[in-house]
């Protein structure tokens, strides 16, 4: 492949423009003894039909959820996604584009994104959002940033029931900075109250939760808003939107910051990236977002139009003392997510979040009914559920796999004291057929 | 051109654009398996459109955007050069789309084998020893880094590193990193030839520097010749080198940061690796380290068996941990690596030279109607700026958005900070001979008309869909969101 279009003729009027003899003049200032006197070592220098051959080959070696009925979420989910998405997606308009610096020829990315602040805000009852983050987990580790610099507080309180991985994230975020976390135990799925009541003090900057949580489990936020909120600590939801199609927002309970992973809509699982974090707040935090934020103003003329604002936030104005260090962002995966929610709409997002719920429960239900399975939890659940296996996990899903079925997530990778169960999740892309052969499958598990 | 009105501005009650299957389960009352407090009382407001407006609607607002494929984009600092199709179809293979993070390994080699090899060609090119995929942007890429310097420091008990070195010609992104990772910044001055000013840098050089970052070249384009002595000095007091690689463009298969004497890394895919930038992201910031710096990386590691098969290590014991989940912006790797093999080893270092002969070719004719203020060579970038025309009350910001008027995205404006009414300009080797005299026939009118005419100046862009924004209006009363009356 070779994308210079310049042609050595032309090369050659360009340098004696520039008034040397050749390319390599001009990198003299290079000292000699850093000079990569040998070509670089990397296979390739291909046609593109080789390319594709080469590549394609490489994509082969993978068995994709076309090949197989996968059970798993965690964090990461199969939802259909409308085809005119991705059309539109290729658009180079949006695809090539930088950041939206120039506002006069960015006005579709800038308005976009406004547009996807709003549904953000829309859904989860926040005031605020800005264009997005890497990923939930960061968004996550952000919003306990923002928490301690608004209450000038330095420790964190975090359940156990929020992502495994999200809290590995805020770990490595928050430890260089000096705060505390402190894990919340968990019992029956859902957030220990006592152990809530136990760890909260006036020293703490937020309470941070999931909804619904890791285990697919609802908690009582009004509960945990009340103990919180009563001795000054933020309330952080890490929530998935989709279940806001059924589900109050977090907004109504309580929340004072909300961040979430939007991979959800309309953005494939491509093996765990590019996802897109969001993340809204209340009014008064607005201030404190990190990253790029979208507004609407006028021009000279007085029509209306979009450009990046409160930028004495950012790190291209205020170097060390910006609110994060965030530059690039998510903002095309946030262009899919805006695209694919507005597709659902108001009705649309309400009869989604009701098939996965009613898919995930009828899941349940066959399942428990099988010899050796039950619920693991009492909780209400929204599209996942934990299963407690006396057949160990790792032979389940093996069993599985012969029948191109990918099972649960084995609970012990994350959670050693939940060492015979899996946490399976149902959406709208599983058909009963598909729950039933996973179930026919399992009740033979011997 | 018409405005196009908000989405929620075109929605009417009923309208759905996506079809979902019917429910096949039994279903049974919700009330029986959610608590009815946590049910909503009122769907949300979403928009709600048929299709083909969703459609009409985005194709409209694509229609008011600038991409690299409707022209010329020379973006300082941020290489907008073409992002090739193929790529682009490569990604979207269902083998790479369908797959699932934590599916059994055994059903991902293909992804893992791209990864590992993404990351030997990676450290091939930048002359380090491992590298980790793991971080989703430049800025995400420079925290990983700084942060597995802290963690080196704290391994050897060495705590009393509490600062970083950063000139003042850096992105911003480098002081605000170490500020994250719990660091006092230093700031270095730079010198007459717009390089770090060694005196200074000796001056503060001291046992509770935990390390320097650093572009080479740097943000104003121009390679850095005092480099071993940079790295001579901070290594002898025992602090470490870091390289931003926004700018590897201009160096690729000519000299190496490993080789330069750096320490850790990062590279933007979406620059130097030709993945696109979608208005503000998905990137990817990958980073390398030398080896003794290889414990630290993030979780989980990519790594090759005896068996020639691909597995992730979950387990280093020194990492500094996870800094995302999972495992990477996968599908901007599969585009970075069809790239880097479609052009190979002496692909790359084309790219690079014709990089360097683009950019030097424009700042030879440029320098003549605009003011250069360090005159020599340049690598992949330079810094022009308009005091040859403030006389006329014209400033860069008027440039920029004349050039709005004649079709072209405008250089990056009043970066770095060191040099007034600065424009950076970048021009990519993807560009032709064709397009670098058209781009420089317009920069000279907009001087001409500048010294003629300057009102036209100050008040453009003309031609565009809007003009000039009130910027002090939006931030003072911002307006972030659409909300239903």
């Amino acid at each position: 492949m070779n994308y210079v279009p310049n042609t050595a003729s032309q090369q050659e009027q360009l340098l004696a423009r520039i008034g040397v003899n050749d390319i390599e003049e001009l990198f003299q200032d290079v000292p000699e003894s850093v000079r990569l006197y040998r070509p670089l070592n990397i296979q390739g220098g291909m046609s593109e039909q080789e390319l594709v051959k080469h590549v394609k080959a490489l994509a082969a070696k993978n068995s994709s959820l076309e090949q197989y009925t996968s059970f798993l979420g965690a964090g990461a989910y199969e939802h259909y996604i409308p085809s005119f998405v991705d059309q539109l997606l290729l658009r180079q308009e949006f695809y090539t584009a930088y950041t939206p610096y120039q506002p006069e020829i960015s006005q579709g990315t800038l308005q976009a994104i406004y547009e996807y602040q709003s549904l953000v805000c829309e859904l989860t009852g926040m005031d605020a959002s800005n264009a997005s983050m890497y990923d939930g987990a960061t968004a996550m580790a952000e919003a306990a940033l923002m928490s301690c610099d608004a209450t000038r507080r330095d420790k964190v309180l975090v359940a156990k029931t929020v992502h495994p991985e999200y809290r590995e994230v805020l770990q490595t975020y928050l430890e260089p900075r000096g705060v505390k976390i402190e894990d919340i135990e968990y019992s029956d799925g859902v957030i220990d109250y006592d152990a809530l009541g136990n760890t909260l003090n006036k020293e703490i900057a937020c309470v941070i939760i999931q909804y619904p949580n890791f285990f697919g489990s609802v908690e009582d936020y009004v509960r945990i808003a009340d103990m919180a909120h009563s001795l000054g600590a933020l309330l952080v939801f890490v929530t998935n939107p989709v279940a806001l199609g059924l589900l109050k927002s977090p907004g109504e309970l309580g929340a004072d910051i909300v961040v979430g992973e939007g991979q959800v809509f309309g953005n494939p699982l491509n093996y765990g990236g590019p996802n897109l974090g969001f993340l809204a707040c209340r009014e008064k935090f607005t201030r404190r977002m990190p990253g790029r934020i979208v507004g609407a103003t006028t021009d000279h003329n007085g029509k209306t139009g979009y450009v990046l604002t409160l930028q004495a936030r950012e790190q291209h104005i205020r170097r060390e003392k910006a609110s994060s260090n965030i530059c690039s962002n998510e903002a095309l995966c946030a262009l899919a997510f805006t695209m694919h929610l507005s597709a659902l709409g108001k009705q649309g997002i309400h009869d989604l979040a009701h098939l996965n719920v009613q898919k995930a429960h009828y899941a349940a239900r066959q399942i428990a009914a099988i010899q050796g399975m039950s619920l693991a939890f009492t909780s209400s659940f929204f599209h996942e559920f934990v299963i407690q296996t006396t057949e160990s996990p790792a032979r389940i899903n093996e069993e599985l796999l012969k029948n191109n079925i990918i099972g649960g997530l084995d609970l012990s990778r994350f959670y050693p004291e939940l060492d015979h169960h899996l946490l399976f999740c149902v959406t709208e892309t599983k058909s009963k057929e598909d729950i039933d052969r996973l179930v026919t499958v399992l009740e033979g598990i011997k | 051109m018409k405005m196009e009105p908000l989405i929620f501005e075109q929605s009417a009650e009923g309208r759905c654009a996506m079809s979902l299957p019917v429910c096949d389960v039994p279903e049974v009352d919700l009330d029986t398996i959610l608590p009815s407090q946590l049910l909503r009382d009122s769907k949300p407001e979403l928009p709600q459109l048929a299709e083909v407006d969703l459609v009409r609607h985005f194709t409209r607002l694509s229609s008011f955007n600038h991409g690299v494929d409707t022209g010329f984009y020379p973006l300082g600092s941020c290489t907008m050069k073409y992002n090739p199709k193929v790529n682009e179809s490569l990604a979207r293979l269902s083998d790479f789309t369908d797959i699932h993070p934590y599916q059994p390994e055994q059903l991902t080699q293909g992804s893992l084998q791209l990864m590992y090899e993404l990351q030997q060609d990676l450290c091939e090119i930048t002359g380090m020893d491992a590298f980790t995929l793991q971080p989703a942007a430049g800025a995400h890429g420079e925290m990983t880094g700084i942060l597995m310097i802290k963690a080196y420091h704290e391994s050897r008990q060495d705590t009393k590193r509490t600062k970083i070195i950063v000139p003042d010609a850096a992105h911003g992104t480098n002081p605000a990193t170490a500020s994250m990772a719990g660091f006092n910044i230093i700031q270095v001055p730079s010198n007459e030839r717009g390089g770090v000013d060694i005196e200074a840098l000796r001056k503060v050089a001291n046992e509770e520097v935990a390390g320097l970052m650093l572009t080479n070249p740097n943000t104003l384009g121009l390679f850095d010749e005092n480099i071993l002595e940079i790295a001579e000095i901070i290594h002898s007091v025992g602090g470490l080198l870091y390289y931003d690689g926004a700018n590897t463009n201009a160096i690729m298969g000519i000299t190496r940061p490993g080789d330069m004497g750096f320490d850790a890394v990062h590279i933007n895919l979406h620059k130097t690796f030709s993945t696109p930038h979608g208005g503000g992201g998905p990137g990817a910031g990958p980073v390398g380290v030398k080896e003794f710096l290889e414990p630290f990386l993030p979780k989980p590691v990519v790594e090759k068996r005896e068996d020639r098969t691909f597995t992730l290590n979950y387990n280093p014991p020194q990492s500094i941990g996870r800094v995302k989940t999972f495992y990477s912006n996968f599908s901007v790797l599969v585009k970075a690596y069809a790239y880097i093999r479609g052009l190979g080893g002496e692909g790359l270092k084309n790219a690079t030279q014709n990089a360097v002969l683009n950019a030097n070719y424009l700042m030879s004719i440029l320098k003549e109607h605009y003011y250069l203020p360090y005159d020599r060579t340049c690598k992949h970038e330079f810094v022009i700026t308009s005091k040859n025309l403030t006389q006329y009350g014209i400033h860069t910001l008027d440039i920029a958005k004349r050039l709005l008027d004649y079709g072209y995205h405008p250089p990056t404006i009043y970066f770095p900070l060191v040099v007034e009414e600065a424009m950076m300009i970048e021009p990519t080797e993807s560009e032709s001979l064709e397009t670098l005299d058209q781009f420089v026939e317009v920069m000279i009118k907009i001087a001409e008309e500048a010294k003629r005419d300057s009102e036209l100046v100050k008040t453009a862009p003309h031609n565009t869909l809007i003009t000039r924004l009130d910027e002090t209006a939006a931030a003072r009363k911002p307006n972030l969101r659409w909300k239903k009356e």
